[in-house]
């Protein structure tokens, strides 16, 4: 029995655990599973890995050490052990650029190396306990006894290799022999803390061959054993492939070999390892014959187990066939191949097919109007026909004008005229407002469609957009805006056209426009023709119909008339509704019973700054419906991404997001910073919060409250209903935030500057994502933490956008409170722009856009509600309140106004 | 010296409150800094808080004398900033060994006084070891996340020369203090070690982190577990934190460090969150009452005060200590 692995239970010898550290904790105890080591950033084991580090292309080889933690790995194991490069140094680099890698170096990094001056350079780089890779009494105690001493110093736990004066322990008792020795040098005369030393026991290959190899992994496995049950608090690791060595090129053999050797050695006490997670097999689909064959050999159940093994390993050879991408149209003729990459949105091959267009063209401008149009307008029919979605246009956009670009010098060259375009147009957000996807998801649509753009960007002033109408002699003019008080500056602009006999079609879109609005307040003031448009697909048609000589007056004419009705029918419709006063309204406010209901005081009152989130902790929280909708995409998620109609696309779409993602969090592309407080509150005067800050200062919240006329019994809600007020004597509490995404605006910027539409737009609908998460996740944090009210609650992702939590967190110019001047209010209150840095505009838009900015309220009673219209009694009450002019008041309550 | 050691299993210790906030108040000029002796040296002094230690020893002498007067059993040397890395802002790297000597010996003056007086309660200096201005695993350059502005090697050596010269002017205890980056107190103990190997003895060290901002995590990034278990390879007098949040918002990470070591625990708040102005205005009742919620949770053997706290702070949470026993590690136990 002596030399058979015992499969009962390992009795541990085991009062202390190590615990490890990189920027999160590692800590083992009696429950922890097996440690895995990634082993892929070891020059010695991997070739890729060592020629990036050779020639220096060490975002890549950082990646390689992203991929390992992403797939499990527990520790990081690198080694740079190579002749060919300077290892101290390579160290030292890498350490350091692992470094700035949160989504890395969260996990504690292993040094292997050989050479001590490496290990101490790579000791004196790492913030967290690492664990040295390896030393040995090879050399003797005293190196060994000066080695250990400065790794304790430096705080780090060791692998100790069975090596001695004699050499490599390569059979059950010296393996004992060196690790007994080792462990009561170790204790005893240096002083290392047991738990932080881990046993390398030497795993060496078996069916070799050689009779003298039988027992290796036998021998392994019963050493293990013994110096768990002997050497108290000790760990055992192994670099686990060596055992499996003979079967090299045969990866089926090699991984269920690794599993059986593990699944012995682990019973054994074995509890830490260097391992290929992608070199695994699951134990139990290893088919039952090889199964048998290779334990055989692990085991050394037989004298022919090698053999037998060997002529089993033919039968099961071979390797997984690798998907390849299908590249049959590459065989179509030329037009075919340019119709398909468009339509595909492939830009593989377009330079090349496009170079031979313009070799067998007569003018390099031909290309563009033949055969590039050509594909474009296939492009085009089927978007009309509902056969393609946003996304894949805007990708068709992209091979579009990487072919145009490619071109573009042949033209020049040939002086030649260039492509005349059907028609100019100029596209702006306006004044005060920062939101610009859906412009530009337009003006990507519209230039497929061989419009020449004039993009003027976010935030442009009127005169901007006048002068550059002028100046650039633009057919239409496209305004697009996101908040409330942009809908002021498209009237404003809309004036000024008129006043410079303007005589070119005004199209509006983006979220805060309606036809209602553009028909009663844009409509009105401009002579000529103002559109609707807020669906990319129509404005195609949109703008062919204005800017077609013939047809041209007809149409505006028509829509003249038809935005005249429209208005005719929606002011009639506008008087039905009737208000109550605001004394009445007030009268009729929420009440909540301030005797018997419950007010937490938070944990945490005062502001607090979050500034290190890493973006993975947000994924979870990510609502991926809105985003779908951004590209006219509509479902929700994740029904959407097997929809009948929109299913294939939404998926390509998300999987495009997804590698996004990916990048965005491996560069840290983006980076999310948050600011929030929680203090104590009273309602004060019916509609207003006084909220108190520490030290004293006093601040105040205006709230709006409905008043629609309701049905007897039926409140009419303000958000101040759910403070406490003053007069009921008790302390309320409420809270404000802002959180705000940075970078996506130079993430867009660097894709635009390769043409690269798509993913430009991309960017910033993700950015907005987080944003929106980053609210979400903050919110959690602050009812089950900072809070704390809800410190047991139990939400998943799902029951979060349903918004089933305790308390609300509404935003000011949302349904609840409209009113985006409260945000100054929030902005003082938490000295955002000075804590985070994200700024309001003029018309009080965020900057940077994906920000997201409210109020807490932790009242179990407290609810989301719409204000609706609002009469002009409480406005000129809500401007005597606020200190400011009625028409100031009335400028940003508009909306809201019942009457206009 | 093991007096501290006994202090310690009977009563919560108190460590004095911020001296750069007492030192204000004295509207010290650019000449007061220089004093006599600095008279024409070549780069402005005014701000140097250390170099006041030999200018103006009376003022640091008194402020170290009121906090024992608040009831302080600890008291920090006037050497936040006493390392060549630190000091080199004002051209001072040679005069460090004698900064870090002359504040510890004045401490040690002041806290003999205060032993002799009330022989019961032995009054202790710790040696105050700032984090430096530079960091050794962050990189000050964004294009350039792999280059370092300090090595472990630099920080060693600047460390050891202060420590060397805190243990000669008397510290008893060595405080490394506001570490932001963990590298750099790793350093630090490395450099205490060293002087205790080289001069045989033990000195109890106390370590404490700087946890910046709401996601819990030091300037560098690491938790406040992974932070613990980073320095936990040196035996700690305590370990605990201090600066950039107020008592309550501290508490958290107190909490999360508390039941995992068997080193004792430390805190010195800040007086709650700076204002507007850039002040700290949480008053010394209401700082009390929070620190109050961490000795009811028995977090706590050593507690004081950071910026913005004063003597009056200090006499608060001195009152509100005496109420209350230590915290006993359970931890211990599985040891």
């Amino acid at each position: 029995m002596s030399d058979t692995v015992n499969q009962t239970p390992v009795k541990i010898k085991q009062s202390r655990y190590m615990k490890l550290s990189g920027l999160e904790p590692l800590v083992l105890n009696e429950n922890s599973n097996f440690i895995n080591v990634g082993e892929r950033t070891n020059v010695a084991g991997s070739k890729k890995f060592l020629r990036l580090v050779k020639e220096e292309k060490f975002d890549e080889a950082l990646d390689i050490a992203r991929h390992q933690v992403d797939g499990g790995a527990q520790i990081v194991d690198v080694n740079m052990d190579d002749g060919l490069i300077d290892g101290k140094e390579a160290m030292v680099r890498f350490l350091n650029l692992i470094a700035a890698e949160p989504d890395i170096c969260r996990v504690p990094i292993m040094i292997d190396s050989s050479k001590w001056e490496i290990i101490e350079a790579g000791l004196q780089v790492v913030q967290g306990k690492c664990v040295v890779n390896s030393i040995s009494l090879k050399e003797g105690e005293e190196k060994f006894i000066w080695e250990a001493t400065r790794i304790k110093r430096y705080g780090a736990a060791v692998i100790v290799m069975a090596f001695d004066e004699v050499g490599q322990a390569d059979t059950y008792d010296r393996r004992i022999e060196i690790a007994k020795r080792s462990y009561d040098v170790l204790v005893n005369k240096v002083g290392f803390p047991s738990e932080d030393i881990i046993f390398d026991l030497n795993i060496f290959p078996v069916a070799t061959g050689m009779d003298e190899h039988r027992k290796n992994a036998i021998d392994f496995i019963r050493a293990t054993r013994w110096v768990r049950e002997n050497l108290e608090n000790v760990s055992v690791s192994g670099g686990v492939s060596n055992v499996s060595f003979s079967f090299r090129g045969n990866n089926i053999v090699r991984e269920a070999m690794h599993s059986v050797f593990l699944y012995y050695a682990i019973q054994n006490g074995m509890n830490m390892g260097i391992v290929n997670p992608a070199m695994l097999e699951v134990y139990d689909d290893i088919p039952k014959d090889l199964l048998e064959h290779i334990e055989d050999v692990i085991l050394d159940r037989r004298d022919d187990a090698t053999e037998r093994l060997l002529d089993f390993a033919e039968t099961v050879k071979g390797t997984k066939a690798e998907k390849k991408a299908d590249l049959s149209w590459r065989e179509n003729p030329l037009q075919d191949r340019i119709t398909h990459a468009l339509v595909k949105g492939i830009d593989a091959f377009i330079i090349e097919d496009v170079e031979q267009a313009r070799i067998e063209a007569e003018k390099p401008i031909e290309v563009i109007e033949g055969n590039l149009m050509a594909g474009m307008n296939v492009v085009g029919d089927l978007f009309g026909a509902g056969k393609m979605f946003l996304p894949q246009v805007v990708k068709s956009a992209r091979v579009m004008k990487k072919a145009v670009a490619y071109l573009n010098p042949f033209i020049e060259a040939e002086k030649s005229d260039k492509s005349e375009p059907v028609g100019k147009i100029l596209m702006a957000t306006v004044k005060g407002d920062v939101h610009d996807i859906g412009k530009n998801i337009v003006s990507v649509v519209l230039a497929c469609n061989n419009y020449e753009i004039v993009d003027l960007g976010v935030m442009v002033p009127p005169e901007k957009i006048i002068e550059a109408a002028i100046n650039e002699r633009v057919d239409a003019i496209g305004l697009s805006g996101l908040i409330t008080p942009s809908l002021d500056e498209m009237v404003y602009l809309a004036k000024e056209m008129q006043n410079k006999n303007f005589e070119v079609p005004l199209l509006i879109g983006g979220a805060t426009t309606s036809k209602a609005h553009t028909a009663v307040k844009i409509d009105t003031q401009y002579k000529n023709a103002v559109v609707h448009v807020n669906d990319a697909s129509r404005a195609v048609t949109v703008v062919g119909d204005l800017l077609n000589k013939k047809t041209s007056n007809a149409y505006v004419a028509k829509l003249k008339k038809d935005y005249d009705e429209f208005r005719t029918k929606f002011l009639k419709r506008g008087k039905q509704k009737t208000y109550i006063s605001i004394e009445a309204a007030r009268a009729k406010k929420y009440k909540i019973d301030w005797e018997t209901s419950s007010i937490v005081k938070p944990k945490e009152l005062g502001v607090q700054i979050l500034k290190q989130l890493s973006l993975k902790e947000l994924l979870p929280f990510i609502d991926w419906s809105p985003f779908f909708r951004s590209w006219d995409l509509h479902g929700k998620y994740p029904d959407i991404l097997t929809d009948k109609v929109v299913g294939e696309q939404a998926t390509q779409l998300f999987e495009d997001a997804q590698d996004m993602v990916k990048q965005i969090i491996a560069k840290q592309a983006l980076k999310p910073k948050a600011v929030f407080g929680l203090f104590e509150a009273n309602a004060i005067s019916d509609d207003d919060i006084e909220v108190k800050k520490k030290g004293g200062d006093t601040f105040v919240f205006r709230t709006l409250r409905q008043q629609l006329k309701k049905r007897e019994g039926i409140p009419n809600h303000a958000l101040s209903d759910f403070i406490a007020p003053k007069e009921t004597g008790k302390t309320d509490y409420m809270g404000a935030f802002c959180v705000g995404i940075f970078g996506a605006q130079e993430l867009a910027e660097s894709y635009k500057a390769k043409d690269d539409d798509y993913n430009a737009i991309m960017a910033q609908a993700i950015a907005d994502r987080f944003a929106e998460a980053f609210a979400e996740y903050l919110h959690k944090q602050v009812r089950t933490k900072h809070w704390g009210y809800a410190a047991n609650e139990d939400l998943t992702n799902e029951d979060l956008i349903k918004e089933s939590y305790k308390g609300i967190r509404p935003a000011p110019g949302y349904p609840a409170c409209p009113d985006h001047l409260e945000k100054e209010t929030i902005w003082e209150l938490l000295e955002v722009e000075k804590l985070i840095g994200v700024t309001l505009t003029e018309s009080l838009a965020m900057w940077p856009a994906a920000a997201v900015s409210g109020y807490y309220f932790a009242n179990p009673e407290a609810k989301y509600f719409g204000l609706g219209k609002i009469t002009t009694d409480q406005l000129e009450d809500y401007a005597k309140r606020k200190g400011i002019e009625k028409t100031v008041a009335r400028k940003w309550l508009y909306p809201n106004l019942a009457e206009q | 010296m093991s007096n501290i050691y006994k202090a310690l299993q009977e009563r919560i210790l108190v460590l004095d409150g911020a001296m750069g906030t007492m030192l204000q108040a004295y509207k010290f000029t650019e000449e007061d800094f220089r004093g006599e002796r600095f008279k024409d040296y070549p780069t402005p002094l005014q701000g140097n808080n250390d170099l006041l230690s030999i200018t103006q020893p009376e003022a640091i002498k008194t402020i170290h004398g009121k906090y024992f007067e608040a009831g302080a059993d600890i008291i920090e040397t006037n050497t936040f900033s006493g390392t060549t890395i630190a000091m080199a802002d004002y051209q001072m790297e040679d005069l460090v060994y004698e900064l870090n000597y002359q504040s510890a010996k004045i401490a040690k003056e002041v806290a003999d006084v205060y032993t002799a007086k009330e022989p019961h309660k032995p009054r202790f200096v710790a040696g105050s070891i700032g984090p430096t201005n530079r960091t050794a695993s962050m990189s000050p350059d964004v294009n350039d996340p792999g280059y370092r502005a300090v090595t472990f090697d630099e920080l060693r050596i600047a460390y050891k020369q202060q420590v060397e010269a805190l243990l000669d002017g008397g510290s008893d205890i060595l405080l490394v203090e506001t570490v932001f980056d963990t590298l750099n107190a790793k350093a630090a103990l490395f450099a205490i070690e060293e002087v205790k190997a080289e001069r045989q003895i033990d000195v109890p060290v106390m370590l404490s982190g700087t946890i910046t901002d709401a996601s819990g995590r030091t300037l560098s990034g690491q938790t406040a577990e992974a932070f613990l278990i980073s320095v936990s390879h040196i035996p700690l007098l305590s370990v605990g934190f201090n600066c950039a949040l107020g008592a309550n918002l501290l508490q958290p990470h107190l909490e999360a460090i508390a039941n995992k070591t068997d080193f004792a625990i430390s805190a010195h708040p800040n007086a709650g969150l700076p204002n507007a102005f850039g002040e700290y205005d949480e008053t010394p009742e209401e700082m009390g009452e929070q620190i109050e919620e961490y000795l009811k949770r028995n977090l706590i053997n050593i507690i004081g005060g950071c910026c913005g706290t004063s003597p009056e702070h200090i006499k608060v949470i001195a009152d509100i200590a005496a109420k209350y026993k230590p915290r006993q590690a359970e931890y211990l136990t599985l040891s």
